[in-house]
């Protein structure tokens, strides 16, 4: 008997805080039902750095600088499927709560003005490496497009399971009521 | 016999005066709403109570029911336009619930449970509007306003205070304090005001007592907000 060729999935945290990524290990034993059917391909659970040909893609936070329009762009350019996981990559989240300061106020306070800091001698990073910010933080569906939403601060490992299994059965995820969550 | 009009094709029973809505709540049938108050003349501001009556939309809070009127409620094209007045309602302020003390027992959050709007359908505005912890027992976080005007409404005509009011139209209309300073803290209002304790959302709030029930045992965490407004109606009579 010949097995279904698994299903390939990538996943990566963007301006998150990999919240979302802990509560998808919350779905616990289910772990080794889950990968029966499907692979990791890039995602923090491989450490892959790039995505390749995937069937799902999973987002977590919103977008905050250039890379995270990178990675983006990249996961919506390889996965059949983008799914958005969690209020940040949802609504921007936490992060967006930045978006009604100005931008270079923000570093000025952080980094040089702010309480114990050494303002005269205190410095702006401005390393070539570091991904420069963006002036505000957006949802993802501010960049690309977006087949799927899994809400939650984070999504619970039960609401996260029962997406999943949804949509690898081939149905369109639907979440009883108990599971829906903003928080 | 009683007079009746049909809502989705069930005959509720009313009295006359009352409205299309408040005749169905009372029969057991659930309008989605957020700015009705039972006690309060309807205000028809939030349209969540939308229901189409022959060709066009009509607030049910603000329609008298009448013999042989026919209102169409759970239908798509109703249901969608529900979830477009919350889409628009989420996009337009800063809801972001994972911090908001109202989270769980939210009425605009749990609307979007129960009419399923889990998806936002436009970018969002990012308003900066800044909140007023002046008072030392209540704190006002505007980002969350949806100006229903219950506020408005019960500190003016019950607290007899008149402490609240909608400034400005249109997408510069917001919510103020009638006082000098244009600050909470001078003003009279106390936590037992009905305008303390009536925000259907996350901005009028009672300071140190954020979080105190966890997740789980909220408001709205096990059941949906259509049974329990149809219970508060039972509950009330």
């Amino acid at each position: 008997m010949t097995s279904a060729p698994k299903l390939r999935i990538a996943t990566t945290s963007l301006a998150g805080c990999f919240g979302c990524h802990t509560s998808f290990l919350d779905i616990d034993e289910r772990l080794l039902d889950l990968v029966e059917v499907v692979e990791f391909d890039r995602s923090p659970f491989t450490d892959i750095k790039h995505c390749g040909p995937c069937d799902i893609g999973i987002i977590e936070g919103g977008v905050c600088n250039a890379e995270n329009v990178h990675v983006l762009r990249e996961f919506r350019d390889n996965c059949k499927v983008l799914v958005a996981i969690g209020a940040c990559a949802i609504n921007g989240g936490l992060p967006a709560e930045r978006n009604h300061l100005d931008l270079q106020d923000i570093l000025i306070e952080v980094y040089q003005t702010g309480p114990s800091l050494d303002a005269e001698h205190a410095q702006i990073p401005n390393d070539p490496e570091l991904p420069l910010l963006l002036d505000k933080v957006r949802p993802i569906r501010e960049v690309v497009q977006v087949d799927y939403f899994l809400d939650g601060c984070p999504p619970s490992g039960d609401a996260i399971w029962k997406f999943l299994t949804d949509l690898l059965a081939g149905k369109t995820p639907s979440l009883p009521y108990p599971l829906r969550h903003f928080d | 016999m009683s007079k009746t009009f049909l809502l989705d094709g069930r005959p509720v029973p009313f009295e006359d005066g009352q409205s299309v809505l408040a005749a169905a709540r009372k029969a057991g049938h659930y309008i989605p709403h957020l700015c009705w108050y039972g006690h309060f003349p309807p205000h028809g501001s939030c349209k969540l109570c939308v229901v189409k009556i022959g060709a066009r939309h009509v607030s049910a809070c603000a329609t008298p029911a009448r013999e042989g009127l026919e209102a169409e409620s759970e239908i798509p094209e109703i249901l969608d336009t529900r979830r477009e007045l919350l889409a628009m309602l989420f996009a337009e302020g800063n809801h972001f619930c994972p911090s908001c003390e109202k989270s769980g027992n939210c009425q605009l959050q749990a609307l979007a449970y129960d009419l399923q709007l889990l998806a936002p359908i436009h970018n969002r505005f990012f308003p900066d509007r800044p909140v007023d912890a002046s008072h030392p027992d209540i704190l006002l976080d505007f980002n969350r306003c949806i100006f229903c005007e219950l506020c408005v409404r019960a500190s003016r005509d019950v607290d007899g205070k008149d402490i609240f009011a909608l400034s400005e139209r249109g997408i510069d209309k917001h919510l103020v304090v009638k006082a000098e300073s244009g600050r909470l803290g001078d003003t009279d209002i106390a936590l037992s005001d009905l305008a303390a304790n009536i925000c259907p959302v996350g901005v009028i709030l009672h300071k140190r007592q954020g979080f105190a029930v966890p997740i789980g045992s909220r408001i709205y965490d096990a059941a949906p907000i259509s049974e329990l407004d149809l219970a508060d109606e039972e509950a009330s009579k």
